[in-house]
């Protein structure tokens, strides 16, 4: 058994303690926001952030995760009329096209942030190895300086 | 392209299709009473028709008919609805319609119109179809207003959401009109639809409409299907091509927690078309991870089968060996041979196109439910009338005995206009009696796809003393796209990969195609812009070829050769005709926002390339870096498209961007090789899509107008990116890009 917490709430995992974490969310918890894409660390469809720093969770095995906490797309926002700047910078981008990488792609950019809140074009492009199949690249990076700019203003979250 | 044009390409009469007036036994269904509400399907007296619903708050719902693989299209067809229902576009939202299939005496008729997205017809093939039914819902709105004010329909017009009549001085809310508008008989007439100056809604700049779902993660694609008592699928498919188990040990695999059962899937024989993809072992369990887990577990012993020893090694060599010969002429204007005797200089050059994998990023799944006389199915496809065909093929059902309903789709790019994984999902349904969801792995999806064909082509232009192009031939040695598709003779193999219409025929008066056909064991499919995407690389670096070995500048060249604005005729898909001073305009534009012909650094150059694709057209400005040691660094992209009438302008320049960016990911590092009969690629670390530092800030995209005439775009904005970006290498360099990828390739002498 495996108690962990996932946007802020409490979870027990009780079966075969090697599946990686992305499929604990996906099949047992049904949190499907978090995608699967490639399985082994590639695409970065599957970011979450753990105890806040941004991971690929199909490389966790939930025994790792004892007592720790993730958020998924879905606890990103601090409530659902109060986005992420992330998120919104995403919205008024119009970021997504068949829109499947994009959890992803938003969870390590709001980890970025974090840790660089202004990246340059340059940080950018060192620091976000999230792959789009759909091509939406200029508008992430938009949004990216975008949402850099927002979060600046004051919108930082909560989380 | 399509799995089948009849699929796509309807005609039904316009009571039946526009708000489903009549069914086929006569009776009126306005209301639309269904027996069994699929997911989706609204039922209630606030409906119009199938497709518009208006709540008593105002808010209007309308149906999207067409898979959404990122295109735009359950944007694009709600925003031609809306403007002609004349609502505010923030009152919108959308429900997503299942497949629709009426049994008739002929066959199976579309209830919904025609449900299928390939080959950028998604937004033409309902340009006129959902302004029609906005148009007659906003009548019917209008004589149900008139009756009440005892007027004639004519004496009232609309505003956004209500009936106005100037004359009386009032107005009623739609929603206060709906149910007497759904009573209303549908007129014979179609309604006068809006002039595009008209527009409000269309032509305006409008944000996808489910994209709050996408940044919150809320938004369903097939791969989050939960169903009750759902289990979970993976097959353990053949490696070799064409082989198949000859038996397996699934001990192991049965001691995996949750693996709940194991057996044998049977695939096509060899040469015969594909139901589905391979021969395997199926492994179903409680979880994905049980399934993936029980698959490693397995023995299999394998036969390999006849391409055991295919390779992209023997494949190249076959290629050029059969161009030393005489291939099938398909195509042979003028007198190709008496024009290049007496051309003033011979140009001719071969240029490689690799197989590549389509690599949804959502790989490929479905959920299905077999029972004894219907089956449910719930899959990311392109072609939903695909999947009832595929579902009927695997269980014997009928296809009204199959409901399909389709889910937003994380990628399409042609690979989900096969249905072979929605076959795969009835077959283990069917064995086990479960309710399954089958998930393919990345490396199932590198190792096993409908992969773009692969081809030498040999180019040769006579070029008169005037330095124009008196001759033009193309001999292409390739992997077809149409081997093993049923009733497909050998003699039309050709016509999946040479476009014979394409320019620079009928601006070139001795055009002559060869083709030779090669028949390695790999399958092939539909990348997005199909042959398009090989044959733009080919012309337009050998276009810049002909221009430098001339002595000319490769954009006067283009201008010269494409010349004023006039309609030729085009007989391929995108017909009826082609504009080639369209293309002129564009690499025009391109070339002067670039500022082509600027003095640049030494290492750097300027690439410039146009296309006419699927009616469309485009065109790329490409500024390059390469540094001494060979490193490329791309500085600048300049992209232009031309689709006519821009119906949702930011989808368009979403996949202006999403285009460019997929032509210079793959130009830059995909391939995909066999050896031993295997093919080679597994996962994204070998077979590495760009990420987004290979592309840069300075990236702008541009939508030139040309007429009332909407083009598809989804294709259009890709095929011209590889050859600006290979064009201006060879500005910088002059090393000349022949062969596709570039990666492993030296950039410097």
């Amino acid at each position: 058994m495996v108690s962990f917490e996932v946007n802020s709430a409490d979870v027990q995992f009780d079966g075969d303690e090697t599946t990686p974490l992305l499929w604990v969310l996906r099949d047992h918890l049904n949190i499907t926001g978090t995608k699967y894409g490639c399985g082994v660390g590639q695409c970065g469809a599957c970011t979450v952030h753990v105890d806040g720093q941004a991971l690929r969770s199909c490389l966790i095995p939930v025994s790792t995760l004892a007592e720790k906490s993730v958020t998924t797309i879905e606890g990103l926002a601090a409530s659902d009329d109060k986005l992420h700047p992330v998120q919104t910078a995403w919205l008024e981008h119009d970021v997504p096209q068949c829109g499947y990488c994009q959890a992803g792609q938003i969870m390590a950019t709001a980890e970025l942030l974090q840790r660089i809140p202004n990246p340059t074009d340059a940080e950018i492009d060192s620091n976000m190895t999230n792959l789009c199949r759909c091509g939406t690249y200029p508008r992430i990076r938009k949004a990216i300086h975008r949402a850099a700019e927002l979060q600046a203003k004051g919108g930082r979250d909560e989380n | 392209m399509k799995t089948s044009a009849s699929d796509v390409a309807f005609a039904i009469s316009r009571r039946h299709f526009l708000v489903a007036g009549v069914t086929v036994t006569g009776a009126f269904v306005l209301g639309v009473p269904v027996a069994e509400a699929a997911i989706g399907e609204a039922s209630g007296d606030r409906q119009l028709g199938f497709f518009i619903e208006i709540a008593a708050d105002g808010h209007v719902v309308i149906g999207t008919n067409q898979p959404e693989i990122g295109q735009g299209i359950r944007t694009a067809l709600p925003m031609l609805v809306a403007e002609e229902l004349d609502v505010e576009w923030d009152k919108v939202s959308i429900r997503l319609m299942p497949l629709g299939l009426v049994k008739t005496a002929e066959g199976y008729d579309w209830k919904y119109g025609g449900q299928g997205v390939g080959g950028s017809t998604g937004l033409t093939d309902n340009w006129d179809y959902m302004r029609e039914v906005g148009a007659t819902a906003r009548q019917q709105l209008i004589r149900a207003a008139a009756e009440r004010w005892g007027l004639a329909a004519d004496k009232c017009s609309t505003e956004p959401g209500y009936v106005v009549c100037p004359s009386v001085g009032e107005r009623i809310a739609y929603a206060d009109l709906v149910a007497d508008a759904a009573a209303l008989g549908v007129p014979e007439e179609t309604p006068p639809l809006k002039a595009i100056a008209e527009h409000r809604i269309v032509g305006k700049l409008r944000n996808t409409i489910d994209a709050r779902d996408i940044v919150t993660g809320k938004a369903k694609y097939g791969i989050d299907t939960v169903q009750p008592n759902m289990r979970f699928a993976v097959i353990a498919r053949s490696p070799w091509l064409n082989g198949r188990p000859t038996s397996f040990d699934d001990t192991a695999a049965r001691k995996i927690a949750g693996v709940l059962d194991v057996f044998e899937i049977d695939g096509p024989a060899p040469g015969e078309p594909y139901d589905i993809l391979a021969s395997g072992i199926a492994v179903v369990a409680s979880s994905t991870w049980a399934a993936i887990k029980g698959r490693e577990a397995l023995k299999i012993e394998w036969d390999k089968g006849p391409n055991a020893n295919d390779s992209s090694e023997q494949f190249w060599k076959e290629n050029a060996e059969m161009l030393k010969g005489q291939g099938q002429i398909v195509l042979d204007d003028g007198d190709f041979d008496s024009a290049m005797s007496t051309a003033d200089k011979i140009v001719e050059h071969r240029y490689e196109v690799p197989f590549v994998n389509h690599a949804p990023l959502e790989p490929q799944n479905c959920y299905a439910f077999v029972e004894k006389n219907r089956c449910h199915i719930i899959a990311p496809t392109q072609i939903p009338s695909g999947a009832s065909r595929s579902a009927a093929w695997a269980t014997g059902l009928e296809r009204d005995q199959i409901r399909v309903d389709f889910t937003r789709i994380g990628g399409g790019f042609g690979r989900r206009l096969s249905n072979d994984y929605v076959a795969e999902a009835a077959l283990i349904s069917k064995k086990t009696g479960w309710p399954i969801k089958l998930q393919w792995t990345r490396e199932d999806d590198v190792k096993n796809d409908f992969y773009r064909p692969a081809g030498l082509h040999e180019m040769r232009a006579g070029v008169n003393a005037d330095g124009e192009i008196v001759a033009w031939t193309q001999r292409l040695a390739s992997a077809s796209k149409y081997f093993r598709r049923p009733n497909m003779p050998d003699e039309d193999l050709w016509s999946a990969e040479l476009y014979p219409d394409d320019p620079p025929r009928r601006i070139v008066p001795n055009f002559r195609l060869e083709y030779f056909h090669n028949a390695i064991g790999i399958p092939r499919g539909s990348w997005r812009a199909p042959a398009h995407t090989a044959n733009a690389f080919v012309v337009q670096s050998f276009i810049d070829e002909v221009a430098h070995e001339t002595g000319q500048d490769p954009l006067q060249f283009r201008i010269d050769l494409y010349g004023e604005e006039r309609e030729l005729e085009y007989n391929n898909h995108g017909r009826p005709t082609f504009n080639p001073g369209r293309l002129s305009r564009l690499v025009q534009f391109v070339a002067e926002r670039i500022g082509y012909g600027k003095a640049l650094p030494r290492g750097r150059g300027i690439g410039l390339a146009t296309h006419f694709t699927f009616g469309g057209y485009a065109a790329h400005a490409i500024e390059v870096a390469v540094s001494d040691k060979g490193e490329l660094s791309i500085e600048r992209i300049v992209a232009a498209i031309d689709c006519g009438y821009a119906v949702h302008p930011n989808a368009v320049d979403a996949q202006l961007q999403g285009g460019t960016v997929d032509g210079i990911s793959t130009a830059l590092g995909l391939q995909i090789t066999v050896k031993d009969g295997q093919i080679q690629q597994s996962n994204f670390h070998d077979y590495p899509l760009a990420r987004i530092a290979a592309f840069p800030a300075r990236f702008e995209t541009h939508i030139l107008p040309y007429n009332d005439k909407p083009t598809g775009v989804g294709e259009i904005g890709l095929p011209s990116a590889a050859p600006a970006l290979t064009n201006a290498i060879f500005a910088a360099t002059g090393k000349r890009i022949r062969e596709l990828p570039l990666k492993q390739q030296r950039l410097r002498a």
